[in-house]
């Protein structure tokens, strides 16, 4: 299994992002306020960015967890660490 | 299989096809104005001369009524002709070759004579190049689709606003219970068949239609009709604003994964722009949830003919007391906006006494 860097992740979060909220420029997000201040996502789109997460790093998100992904660095940090503990 | 991706320029991506078209079959060929030496509209046919000689590439004069016809001719004659209009407007000039000859010959001559003709017609991006030819309306620009549901909206609340006598009654519901069931069934879901809590919503207030069924419906020639069945709308915003309220169709009647495949559905269409129209008529009450947005209180505007619309706000910890005592508490504001044509108050509050009762035991709303 290729071991994916954090900037791999990073860069697939704001994949999974921009492919739901296609009008943001994700070059001007703060990493570390809530997204949910920054980008317009509802609960569905939420649900649908940790579907595909879950698809593409096979990783397994609860819904105890969802508050580690307020923020861009919060899901990732929480991202390299679940992909990390699943090798 | 793999499919490669490659970025390209509209531009490119259409001279790219007209070559392929050209390459692949040799009773192709392409003509219009300026489509040879100058490179065509927006460059897109540049090179394509130099490639493919003037047999192929061929300029024609300042005459769309002519060259579109000759098109026809050669394409009634076995071969395979791309006609370009230079903007899109100009095709109006050739409306009687268009709409007289190459739409109606088949159909004219019993499906002896086929017309395999491409119009290859540019537009730009709304700015620009409107009504040139004398009786060319404006092409639709991007965007134009926002400002016609905002109209459709305003005419709708407009209406509402001036004819519904509205009152609005408001409760707030403890959700532990519905939300602790909810997580539990959840943990035990792939991620993938997750239910959001807004179907715990639907299901409660479908339920409770029944019970009040007089919020169920239309006020249709100065009457109550009732819904053929309980179709709940849900509202759902669409991206760069506007919204809609497409059915849920018998909502009373589906199982939470049902309806939460149904809602799944409908959101995805609703912003892939894929409804079907009669899912907007079909509604015979609407439920918004706002609650994504941190609001508390939705009050809310009657899409009518419908009667009645409910709402919810944000779900927020909240002091509660109960047997004396306070504990913090997980609660939802429901709020009901209704015709007083068709109900009044005290059939109101026993409608949101029903939603609060059936959120209490959500293991029976499955």
């Amino acid at each position: 299994m290729t071991a994916r860097t954090r900037e791999d992740i990073r860069a697939l979060v704001i994949d999974t992002l921009a492919a739901i909220a296609p009008e943001v420029d994700f070059a001007t997000i703060a990493p570390a306020k809530p997204l949910r201040e920054q980008v317009d996502i509802d609960s569905f789109d939420f649900l649908n960015a940790v579907i595909r997460l879950h698809e593409k790093l096979g990783v397994d998100i609860p819904e105890a967890d969802y508050g580690q992904l307020a923020t861009l660095d919060g899901t990732v940090d929480y991202l390299v660490k679940k992909c990390s503990s699943a090798v | 299989m793999t499919v490669a991706m490659i970025k390209t320029t509209y531009r490119e991506a259409m001279r790219a096809a007209l070559r392929e078209a050209l390459q692949r079959d040799p009773r192709v060929f392409l003509m219009g104005e300026d489509v040879g030496r100058y490179g065509g509209s927006y460059a897109v046919s540049m090179g394509l001369l130099a490639e493919f000689g003037e047999e192929r590439i061929r300029d024609t004069p300042l005459s769309e009524s002519a060259f579109v016809g000759a098109g026809i001719g050669a394409a009634l004659a076995g071969m395979r002709p791309i006609v370009e209009v230079m903007t899109v407007n100009f095709s109006l000039l050739a409306l009687d070759q268009i709409l007289n000859n190459a739409a109606t010959i088949r159909h004219m001559s019993g499906g002896q004579f086929s017309i395999p003709l491409v119009i290859r017609m540019a537009t730009g991006g709304g700015r620009q190049l409107a009504a040139q030819a004398a009786k060319a309306g404006a092409p639709p620009k991007p965007g134009d689709w926002q400002s016609q549901m905002r109209k459709a909206i305003a005419a709708a609340m407009a209406k509402s606003k001036r004819e519904i006598p509205h009152y609005y009654l408001g409760t707030e519901i403890e959700m532990t219970r519905a939300l602790a069931w909810l997580e539990r069934e959840n943990t035990q879901r792939p991620v993938t068949a997750r239910m959001l809590y807004a179907v715990l919503l639907i299901k409660a207030v479908a339920l409770a239609l029944r019970e009040v069924p007089e919020l169920n419906g239309f006020w249709i020639d100065g009457a109550f009709q009732p819904g053929p069945g309980i179709h709940v709308g849900m509202a759902v915003a669409m991206r760069g604003g506007g919204l809609v309220a497409p059915a849920i169709h018998d909502a009373d009647r589906k199982s939470l994964v049902q309806l939460m495949d149904d809602l799944r559905d409908l959101i995805t269409r609703v912003r892939s722009g894929r409804l079907k129209s009669s899912e907007m008529a079909d509604p015979t009450i609407t439920l918004t949830s706002l609650g994504d947005l941190g609001v508390e209180t939705v009050y809310g505007v009657i899409y009518p003919p419908q009667v009645a619309l409910i709402g919810f706000g944000r779900i927020s910890e909240r002091a509660w007391v109960e047997n004396g005592v306070v504990a913090c508490r997980r609660a939802v504001t429901a709020s009901l906006a209704a015709d007083h044509r068709t109900s009044d108050g005290h059939r109101g509050a026993l409608f949101l006494a029903a939603v609060n009762r059936l959120l209490q035991e959500p293991e029976q709303l499955q």
